[in-house]
């Protein structure tokens, strides 16, 4: 992989992605020396994100120095972001933005010189989740001959966005399951059309869930509904149980990027085909491999291709 | 076309932007910024039978040549436009227009949460598709309404 950035899952090519997946796979039992420093800038909320970029940079033998919240930063005071992170890449090697605006990280990937990794901007994209996202799904049932079903908020759900972008590099059916207010937006759908990706929509999820290698449930948010029974209704709908699963393949691949709330029912996480955990645990050696890689391309001065 | 068949009298000074789609005249006196209260003298020709376009707007600005920013942004509705520059009733410049790759600083991207809208020290930025234009930061398309998203 020889990006500066990694912005976007429209930018990786299927060799970038094996590239990463292929180093995390062995990184683990033989993890290389990288004593730099890790700038963490979430300007929204995170748990998983944050706490495993932060670990991959220590298990690299880095460290990591963090913004902390925006109640507590000069964000408060006004400050943009275009100058926070000019601040920011003079104490560190690489940095992590999440932003709650679509087109963050371009925009601050154009002040830095250090290489960003878009952890999350707005309803935008989120990368990295998708290449742990991949990592989860080629152990798990393999990249070829694939049938993928997103179900949930397609609209706003960044890492959905990113996925769907990503899986068009592979031999992969995809069907998204939504309601239709919460379909994936036109920019998305104009990228698969661009790909030549084979894409179908459905409200129901019964009628494709026997087909499905890999089922990747999102959570629909409460906010994007205006009253709390059509939300109701609409999360009822698609709500994953041990008794949903009776339709479904037997070695199906359940994947969530979690938090859930109650969209995969807690019986189901005993079951074979829970495989959310397993995944957000990948999060680790893939962002060591994703680090590794870019301050690796950062440290060669390589530059190659710009996202 | 001879003199009596001319729907749009000649105009001794300005800009003649032919071969616009039909229909779309208002949209170009939108980028324009033409909305009568400025005072300029415009004639508007509107469906007018085209053998090339079958029908097509004709709009005339006098003593009023355009910038090149207003011709990009001209070319996105209307690709086959013709521009013609007209000085003491003699066309000086006939250009046709021709589509940017990209649009800097001209349109306001439509997401209001895009990070462009903000107070950020950056001019939005749009690829311009076959059919549209697109902003480099969050990729949201803009295909209607062009107009109304100049800044």
């Amino acid at each position: 992989m020889r990006h500066d950035h990694l912005i976007t899952a429209t930018q990786l090519s299927r060799d970038d992605i094996e590239a990463v997946l292929d180093r995390a796979a062995e990184i683990a039992d033989d993890p290389p020396e990288r004593e730099a420093v890790l700038g963490l800038l979430f300007f929204e909320p995170s748990t998983r994100t944050k706490m495993s970029f932060d670990a991959a940079m220590k298990r690299l033998g880095g460290t990591t120095v963090d913004m902390g919240s925006v109640d507590s930063s000069s964000v408060k005071k006004g400050e943009t972001l275009a100058d926070t992170v000019r601040v920011v890449e003079g104490y560190a090697d690489a940095l992590v933005l999440r932003h709650p605006s679509e087109g963050a990280a371009e925009m601050a990937s154009r002040f830095v010189d250090v290489p960003l990794v878009n952890a999350g901007d707005g309803a935008g994209q989120h990368p990295s989740q998708t290449l742990l996202d991949l990592y989860t799904i080629r152990e798990n049932a393999g990249l070829d001959d694939l049938t993928v079903g997103i179900v949930g908020d397609l609209k706003y759900g960044r890492t959905v966005h990113s996925l769907a972008s990503a899986l068009t590099n592979f031999d992969a059916r995809q069907h998204f399951i939504s309601p239709e207010s919460l379909q994936l937006p036109r920019s998305v759908r104009f990228d698969l059309h661009q790909e030549g990706a084979q894409v179908r929509e459905h409200t129901d999820l019964d009628g494709i869930l026997p087909e499905l290698d890999v089922l990747y449930v999102t959570r629909i948010q409460r906010e994007r509904f205006p009253d709390e029974n059509e939300y109701r209704q609409v999360a009822g709908q698609y709500r994953i149980t041990p008794e949903t699963l009776d339709a479904a393949k037997d070695d199906l691949v359940v994947m969530h990027p979690l938090p859930r709330v109650d969209e995969i029912s807690s019986d189901v996480d005993d079951l074979p085909q829970a495989t959310y955990f397993e995944q957000a645990h990948n999060g680790v050696p893939v962002r060591m491999a994703l680090l590794d890689m870019l301050l690796e391309n950062a440290e060669d001065g390589a530059g190659g291709v710009s996202s | 076309m001879s003199d009596h068949q001319l729907r749009v009298s000649k105009i001794r000074s300005g800009t003649v932007i032919d071969h616009v789609p039909g229909g779309q005249a208002l949209r170009v006196l939108a980028i324009l910024g033409i909305d009568g209260t400025g005072g300029e003298t415009v004639s508007v020709a509107m469906n007018v039978p085209s053998d090339d376009m079958g029908a097509k707007d004709i709009v005339k600005v006098e003593d009023r040549e355009l910038s090149q920013a207003e011709v990009d942004v001209i070319s996105l509705i209307a690709p086959e436009a013709t521009i013609n520059i007209v000085r003491e009733f003699d066309v000086v410049e006939k250009n046709r227009v021709v589509r940017p790759e990209e649009v800097h600083g001209v349109l306001q991207c439509p997401n209001a949460n895009c990070i462009t809208t903000e107070a950020e020290p950056v001019e939005s930025e749009f690829t311009v598709l076959r059919e549209g234009v697109r902003c480099v930061y969050c990729d949201t398309l803009l295909r209607e309404d062009i107009a109304q998203y100049i800044q």
